[in-house]
């Protein structure tokens, strides 16, 4: 079984208690026993914590006094600690990659119920791991230069902040955002939970920073077309659409929306959820930025005709900032890290059409409520129906589309916040009776339990029971009156409570096409469709592709202070990788050995990186080793078994499935 | 297959070896995902990591039945969403062919497995393992060295048959040859 070397095969095992995680459920003491009366294991031992530091120490020592030159841990998953137990093997003096880690918590002790069948297990997973590394190869980490610019993906308050901080660090940073202007949901919001100050008193001077940023690049109403190679070096293609109006020549002034033939607003405005109207020309909101405004081609009567007055290239002159006929622009970006902050979409209360949104025009969801009390919003902050009236009674519907099996299962964790929020503003600018309906008051974080007395103290009526039915009240059915019906389970009661308005505190959702940004930086997403972070714990920010970071609600749902700080760690991540200025490479790469190879070709089309060539005077097989992300496809495919993978040998492999099955 | 069966009855504890070959990034991440949400499954499954459900030689699933393996799983990321953009595709190739090679070697369809395991999908990772263990269970042991001993016995048996034959085919010749003389 081990090929012959100058030196003797020397094996040092060790297993991991992990507290109780493994030791509860697999017999270590014994896996230790039977692993040292294997062929080549010189030492055999378990510890409490192995990768703590007497742990490792206990490596390095026993390398020396022991003379091992092979290490095999059996633990966590290689995922979580590989990379300790090879630093702890290189500090002993022999090479990092004369180490084996067997994964015995993740894919045994924490998913058997049975001892003695965890125990038996564990063995076999042992016996692999030390017949494989009998066959390792001392190998060595390749260093790639990184390209120090970062690629942030959406411009709300997450990708606002990591964008700053990278910047004011140095770094160039392209901030691209789909939408005409950058501030994310946040820019639509009010006030802000537990302090109640205003959302734009904090937002605008970041957004005007982010625009007048020299280290920042900022692309909105643009979005990543498609995404190429590896950590350290993307190839990012963007799309900006055509705005019609150039930005670098703008000068905000906005005369050209004055000067339009439409001399009233006339179509939907989407950042006001449709409460106002705008021009064919127009800017999101007086506060966007960049402040330049963009023309519409589906209602521009120029762009759909060619047949307008233009008014609005009248008004600019001579600054000529209006360009009819500007085309989309395709722009390709070298970037070596990249931050995805593209945030969240509101859960769609049609879906839930017991609650009556979209049918009784009394019936609003929390963001366009948002609008409503927003002062700069359609109404200037105040707070009047669709039919123009003030109401006199609001019931605010919590759990819309979270914590509910026929729509979200997950808790949207802003919801009850922000309900008690719009409850307050509600009331302070009507004096109307509000009516919370909750299920329970999720109110964790710094200072959320104080606000949520507070507004409890202000007189808000707060229902715990899920609202089963809206309906129009048939006594008054003209005014659009609605009753609410729901049992009120402290008091075990029927509640029927007419109201003026209904509030529905939707949840947060992933966006539509969340799976296409997926599949673009080749991240996971979590069963609800959120991006999937790297390790719950100890990687919350990174995910399954090395230099691709998450922020903000992408991640999952999460208020403005949670994602600005998950904003900060992203970027910090991203500097960490940039600052040291490598990237160091696992050495899994694949090569050809040249007396092998019969020159069939075969695996070259089999590379999705075009890694493999054929030489011509020699008519053997070559692969680039910069260009080989190893996968092993190729060696799989090899007829005559003359690609080898490094770290995954044919032999490495062959050892370890002999291993796995000889348990009795 | 049915001298396996009863070879069973004696032992009587059989439980079926599967060995898993799960890549590094979908299939292998779900099952530590699984760990880390305390998910209970069979334990008969052992996996073998690779860093892309393409590496998988189909000599290595060949192997694992030589070995003693009872079934072989193999698990890689979604199609589309191969971590090097088609590995996947050519391990479904792969094991459209190899599938039917093993066919013919009269394992069963139901001892070789391929499914595609996202990172997220914990779950699927438990009831695919279950629902396999359960259905090797139901085929039995499948005893292949235990049949490659009597395969080599059998050929020792009729060499020594041959043997046999032909020191008596000799003997007789020379018989032949001193009358003839």
């Amino acid at each position: 079984m081990i090929p012959k070397k100058h030196e003797p095969i020397r094996i040092g095992f060790y297993i991991c208690h992990c507290g109780t995680n493994i030791a509860g459920m697999v017999d270590v003491e014994a896996v230790a026993k039977y692993v040292s009366a294997l062929p080549n294991v010189a030492v055999s031992r378990t510890y409490k914590y192995m990768c703590s530091d007497p742990g490792q120490e206990m490596v390095r020592e026993d390398i020396l006094e022991h003379r091992l030159n092979r290490v095999v841990v059996a633990a966590c998953s290689p995922l979580l600690h590989e990379r300790t137990f090879r630093q702890a093997v290189e500090k002993g003096g022999i090479n990092a990659f004369y180490f084996q880690m067997v994964n015995i918590r993740e894919h045994n002790a924490w998913v058997h119920t049975d001892r003695a069948e965890a125990t038996r297990k564990a063995m076999a997973l042992a016996r692999a791991g030390v017949q494989r590394v009998a066959f390792h190869k001392p190998l060595e980490v390749k260093r790639v230069p990184i390209n120090p610019t970062v690629l942030i993906l959406g411009g709300g308050i997450a990708g606002i902040h990591a964008a700053l901080v990278l910047a004011n660090a140095g770094k160039h940073v392209y901030l691209v955002e789909r939408e005409p202007t950058i501030g994310g949901h946040m820019a639509k919001f009010d006030k802000t939970f537990p302090t109640l100050d205003c959302a734009a008193c904090v937002l605008s001077p970041k957004m005007a920073a982010v625009g007048n940023h020299p280290n920042i690049t900022l692309w909105t109403y643009s979005d990543v077309v498609k995404v190429d190679g590896f950590v350290g070096n993307f190839k990012v293609m963007v799309r900006r659409k055509a705005r019609y109006i150039l930005e670098d020549i703008c000068t905000g002034c906005l005369e050209c929306i004055e000067a339009c033939v439409y001399k009233e607003p006339k179509f939907r405005d989407e950042f006001n959820l449709g409460f106002g109207k705008r021009k064919p020309v127009y800017i999101s909101f007086p506060q966007a930025v960049p402040p330049v405004p963009l023309i519409d081609p589906q209602t521009c009567i120029e762009l759909k005709t060619g047949k307008c007055k233009k008014t609005c290239v009248e008004a600019c002159g001579d600054r000529k900032a209006i360009d009819l006929k500007q085309q989309e622009d395709l722009k390709e970006i070298t970037v070596g890290t990249v931050i995805v902050s593209t945030g969240f979409k509101i859960f769609d209360a049609k879906r839930t059409p017991y609650y009556g949104y979209g049918i009784y025009p009394n019936v609003y969801n929390a963001l366009e409520v948002e609008r409503l009390v927003n002062a700069s919003g359609p109404t200037g902050g105040e707070v009047v129906m669709r039919n123009g009236v003030t109401p006199k009674s609001v019931a605010v519907i919590h759990c819309v589309g979270s914590r509910d099996e026929n729509t979200n299962r997950w808790c949207s964790r802003v919801c009850c916040l922000y309900s008690l929020k719009l409850a307050h503003l509600i009331h302070e600018r009507t004096h109307a009776q509000i009516y919370n309906f909750y299920i329970d008051i999720r109110t964790p974080g710094k200072s959320m339990e104080e606000f949520y007395n507070r507004i409890a103290e202000e007189g808000m009526n707060l229902i715990r029971g899920k609202v089963a039915d809206v309906y129009p009240d048939p006594s008054d059915g003209a005014t659009g009156r609605l009753i609410v019906q729901a049992e009120d389970t402290l008091l075990g009661r029927i509640l029927k409570i007419p109201v003026d308005m209904v509030v529905l505190a939707v949840g947060l959702e992933p966006h539509p096409d969340a799976a296409d940004v997926r599949r673009k930086f080749n991240m996971s997403c979590s069963n609800e469709g959120f991006f999937l972070e790297r390790h719950p714990k100890l990687a919350p920010v990174s995910t399954f592709t090395d230099g691709v970071f998450l922020a903000g609600c992408c991640q999952g749902p999460k208020d403005i202070p949670d994602s600005v700080a998950q904003a900060g760690a992203a970027a910090a991540e991203a500097f960490s990788l940039i600052d040291k200025g490598f990237i160091e490479q696992e050495p899994n790469t694949a090569f050809v050995r040249e007396e092998d190879c019969s020159g069939c070709k075969s695996c070259i089309p089999l590379c999705p990186y075009t890694a493999i060539s054929f030489l011509l005077d020699k008519r053997k097989a070559y692969i680039n080793e910069a260009l080989c992300k190893g996968c092993g496809t190729c060696v799989a495919s090899c007829p005559s078994g003359s690609i080898v993978q490094n770290l995954f040998e044919d032999e490495e492999i062959f050892s370890e499935i002999e291993g796995v099955l000889a348990y009795e | 297959m049915s001298d396996a069966k009863e070879a069973v009855v004696g032992h009587g504890s059989w439980t079926p070896r599967i060995v898993a070959f799960f890549c590094n990034w979908c299939t292998y991440t779900a099952a530590d995902l699984a760990g880390v949400s305390r998910l209970k499954y069979a334990s008969n499954v052992r996996v073998i990591r690779l860093m892309c459900s393409g590496r998988v030689d189909p000599q290595f699933v060949v192997e694992a039945f030589a070995k003693g393996a009872d079934g072989v799983l193999i698990g890689g990321c979604h199609p589309n969403d191969c971590h090097y953009v088609e590995g996947n595709y050519k391990m479904l190739r792969r094991y459209r062919l190899l599938q039917r090679m093993l066919g013919d070697m009269g394992i069963e369809a139901d001892r070789v497995r391929l499914e595609w395991i996202s990172a997220a999908e914990g779950e699927k990772v438990k009831w695919v393992i279950n629902d396999m263990v359960e259905k090797v269970k139901k085929l039995g042991p499948l005893g292949m060295p235990g049949r490659f001993d009597r395969w080599d016995q059998e050929i020792e048996e009729l060499e020594a048959q041959a043997r046999e034959g032909e020191g008596k085919e000799t003997v007789n010749e020379k018989q032949a040859e001193v009358a003839h003389a």
